[in-house]
């Protein structure tokens, strides 16, 4: 059955020959190479940081089918990386946005939209479709399930992942190398993941490792060069230095091991210990005030001492005149507050201040709230002049 | 002798901001103790409870997975570099979680 469509494909027409004339002159693709990519079947999971270069890269390079697994909307904070989506994008879905890109960029390329949270219900039935998987995810539960999924099809996994301005890339789950879960059987408990205080990441990051994926899936396609298999590459973008660490496969690994104990997909969710949606300002016990109430007290000329627990960096985006004292610092600088005084503690969105609030109290503190919803709640809902971030 | 370790940027926030560190020791474990002693803030996240190396936390001598050579009794010198690499998700701190 797929000799016919084959035929059919394996063949590039003239205008196909032009436009890929500067991979058809080089012996490294050629019409042999070229056609594979034109054969080939990738999945994107994710078109947001890491999936806009990538994809964008990839049909440039004209492989034949991307498919592309998102369920979420283009936001403004994801302009300042996510290539595949511009300006008037923001609203619509990722996915219209990127196969919008993906058809300017290169008209020949089959784009296949999953408007779904990849899960174990679905990713066998859909990797089975694919050749390569290409994983530009943000989260564990996410991380496991493509590896494993990955291993279970016997699909390569092109692994990349940021934090703020350092990245990893390997390939994983290929038949000679380690998985995932040969370097990282477990992950880490949730309340150990950086918070807001630790988030962020440079917007040329993503870039750079999404590239770096891509180069790898077209490697992969080609069968040439020496693809990332059993080596991580760590990339520091600040330093500029790429440095690589030797990854084994091992033989006790749950999944790719001798005798994988792992040989259909889990729940993810629980395996990463992630205690369903938590808002985050639901920390039990701790006193609230609402922002309009505390609006309504300042300006009823109340002796009511503001503090902020963010960081400098972030008091220079927007504050509302609060005291700044970062929550790592609170421990070492509370003689700064007086206790006798009302205080009424914020960060950005109620979770740090929470913290705040819990050991200022266990601190002997008596009158401390904690303003709900930190100060995006307070540019809701009090003074729209300041900026959200 | 010291041995030089190499912080990730997500365990830089319990080493007040340094990127590196060098510290003595004979062995990788000896040295990753100096470390947390020097930073107690980072301790919870690189030991357990029952004191070994947390397993989502990797430890590289040079190029190699201790894991692969003699865990934390592997001999270290001073020309030696200890890389730590966390597990990451990746993203942008939309999801954090506080």
């Amino acid at each position: 059955m797929a000799l016919v469509t084959e035929n059919q494909t394996a063949a590039l027409s003239n205008d196909e020959i032009l436009r890929y004339s500067r991979h058809l002159i080089m012996p490294e693709v050629g019409m042999e190479g070229q056609l594979k990519l034109k054969q080939a079947r990738v999945l994107c999971i994710g078109a947001g940081g890491l999936g806009s270069p990538l994809m964008l890269y990839l049909a440039a390079a004209g492989v034949g089918t991307l498919g592309l697994v998102d369920f979420d909307v283009v936001d403004f904070t994801n302009l300042q990386r996510q290539i595949a989506h511009g300006t008037s994008d923001v609203g619509r879905k990722k996915l219209d946005s990127a196969a919008d890109s993906l058809r300017e960029i290169n008209p020949n390329v089959e784009v296949q939209k999953f408007d779904t949270h990849l899960s174990s219900a679905n990713a066998l039935e859909l990797f089975r479709q694919f050749d390569i998987i290409a994983d530009g995810t943000d989260n564990f539960p996410t991380r496991y399930l493509v590896n494993d999924a990955c291993v279970l099809t016997g699909k390569p996994n092109v692994y990349g992942s940021i934090f703020r301005f350092e990245g990893q890339a390997s390939v994983f789950a290929t038949k000679e190398g380690p998985c995932y879960r040969c370097l990282y059987p477990e992950p880490p408990p949730p309340g150990l993941v950086p918070s807001c205080a630790e988030g962020g990441v440079l917007g040329i990051l993503p870039g750079l490792l999404g590239v770096i994926q891509a180069t790898e899936t077209i490697k992969l396609i080609l069968g040439a060069g020496e693809p990332l298999i059993g080596r991580l590459l760590l990339v520091d973008a600040l330093g500029m230095r790429f440095r690589e660490l030797k990854l084994r496969k091992n033989l006790d690994c749950p999944v790719c091991g001798a005798n994988p104990t792992v040989t259909e997909l889990i729940d993810y969710n629980q395996f990463c210990g992630i205690r369903g949606e938590e808002a985050p300002t639901t920390v039990t016990g701790i006193p609230e005030i609402q922002p309009e109430e505390l609006k309504r007290r300042l300006a009823a000329g109340e002796d009511i001492y503001i503090l902020d627990v963010r960081e400098p960096h972030e008091y220079q985006i927007c504050n509302i005149g609060g005291h700044l004292i970062p929550l790592g610092d609170l421990p070492k600088r509370v003689s700064e507050l007086d206790s006798s005084r009302e205080i009424v503690v914020h960060c950005k969105m109620g979770g740090r201040s929470a913290k705040a609030v819990d050991f200022l109290r266990q601190a002997g503190f008596t009158r401390v709230h904690n303003l709900a919803g930190g100060i995006q709640a307070w540019s809701d809902k009090v003074d729209p002049s300041i900026p959200k971030y | 002798m010291a041995i030089k370790i190499l912080i990730p940027t997500p365990l830089r926030p319990y080493t007040g901001k340094q990127s590196t560190a060098e510290v003595p020791g004979q062995t990788v474990g000896e040295a990753l103790t100096n470390l947390v002693s020097q930073h107690p803030d980072l301790k919870r996240h690189l030991f357990g409870e029952d004191g070994k190396l947390r397993s989502y936390v990797n430890v590289y001598l040079n190029d190699d997975d201790i894991r692969y050579l003699a865990k934390e009794e592997t001999p270290a010198k001073e020309t030696d570099t200890i890389t730590i690499v966390p597990s990451v998700a990746g993203g942008a701190g939309d999801d954090c979680w506080l």
